[in-house]
């Protein structure tokens, strides 16, 4: 259960950065490959933004896909999932996108 | 306790010295994590329509473990200190395998430990038992160390130069891939009784992983595990991952296990010269 760690570490982060401004938004990127279930992060969002200046506010999350070029073959190819394997047969797979845990953007009051 | 969240002071963070046998009990004087347990209780908003405006942040979520991962790193670096995170299912023998580490290692480089684990002083107990200083975290809820433990205890256990410090992970083959400790390697730790399919079913503990250190080989013989398909899928989620086959009770490849951390020793040092 580290969504709860993350979320956790949304909330802090947006605080840092935002200070006493009352957040209406959160626009969250969560990659396919980031090991983060967006859906358990929404349900701990609620729960821990409670009692802050996030109270309220819309969680959006937008999950880019995986993708990454063999090592092998230099192919660039979509991935699925954490286990990487090329159509030439190559498990050499450098991951270029999937992967990003970021904050985008909130919207302020 | 806080009424919006159910979490109390005595379910966070205690960080306590292990010194001679206690039981597995933490006692008088164990202090907790500075700053509380992370979150405040102020009153809800208001939420009705305005205008709003919006702000870009563009900053990675765990931005502030990794900085104070790399604040670890940098204190590890200074002193020649070598830490090792290791990471596993409960039961894999994480604590059985730094058992016998520190009675073998111990007189080859002055070895510590940092024991994480949600409750009880046990694995301390142990590892204090086998002759090594440890200091123990527990998280409480926690399902994983972060730097910020890892930090605290450090300053606590304050290891010499030229030493090696374990991280004996919480036991979660999960969430502890998630979180830049300051490490310099990360080891699994899995056990030939959970079964070969490990690898494809936790993928990013094992793409995580420096070396996977496969425990429990001397069993092999008595349980239904597929060692050839064990090797072939941690190649496919990490191509350039190293296998060690051991077995931590009977002291089966321990040699290599030693070799692998005096190489990463003598890593460290040269890390700390330049």
């Amino acid at each position: 259960m580290h969504e709860l760690s993350v979320t956790q570490s949304v909330v802090d982060a947006v605080i840092d950065r935002m200070g006493d401004a009352e957040v209406r938004s959160v626009l969250l990127e969560i990659g396919k490959l980031s090991g983060i279930e967006p859906d358990s992060v929404k349900f701990c969002f609620e729960i821990v933004a409670s009692g802050t200046t996030l109270a309220g506010a819309q969680l959006e999350i937008v999950e880019p896909p995986g993708q990454g070029r063999c090592r092998t073959c230099g192919e660039v190819l979509s991935l699925d999932d954490r286990i990487l394997l090329c159509s030439c047969g190559s498990a050499d797979v450098e991951v270029l996108a999937g992967t990003e845990l970021r904050i985008r953007s909130v919207q302020v009051a | 306790m806080c009424v919006t969240c159910g979490c109390g002071d005595e379910a966070g963070t205690r960080i306590t010295e292990v010194f001679e046998e206690s039981q597995g009990q933490p006692r008088q004087g164990d202090h907790g994590r500075a700053g509380g347990h992370g979150h405040t209780h102020g009153n809800a908003h208001d939420s009705s329509p305005e205008r709003t405006r919006t702000v870009p942040l563009e900053q990675q979520v765990l931005a502030k473990n990794d900085k104070l991962a790399m604040a670890n790193r940098v204190w590890l670096t200074e002193r020649a200190v070598l830490a090792v995170n290791l990471m596993s299912s409960p039961g894999a023998g994480k604590t059985t395998l730094l058992e016998r580490t520190v009675r073998e290692l111990g007189q080859r480089a002055p070895v510590s430990v940092i024991e994480g684990d949600q409750e009880t002083l046990f694995d301390a107990d142990r590892i204090r038992a086998a002759g090594s200083r440890v200091v123990q975290i527990n998280t409480g809820r926690g399902c994983h160390l972060d730097a910020e433990m890892v930090g605290s205890a450090l300053r606590t256990l304050d290891p010499p130069s030229a030493s090696v410090v374990f991280i004996e992970n919480v036991g979660n083959l999960v969430c502890p891939a998630l979180f830049d400790l300051g490490e310099d390697s990360k080891v699994v730790i899995m056990s030939v009784t959970e079964g070969a399919d490990k690898p494809l079913k936790y993928p990013h503990m094992f793409r995580a992983a420096d070396l996977v250190l496969l425990n429990k080989v001397d069993l092999l013989p008595y349980v239904d595990f597929d060692l050839v398909r064990f090797l072939a899928d941690a190649g496919r989620v990490n191509p350039h991952v190293e296998v060690l086959q051991i077995s931590a009770t009977k002291g089966t490849g321990m040699r290599a296990w030693h070799d692998w951390l005096c190489r990463q020793v003598a890593g460290a040092a040269d890390t700390a010269a330049r």
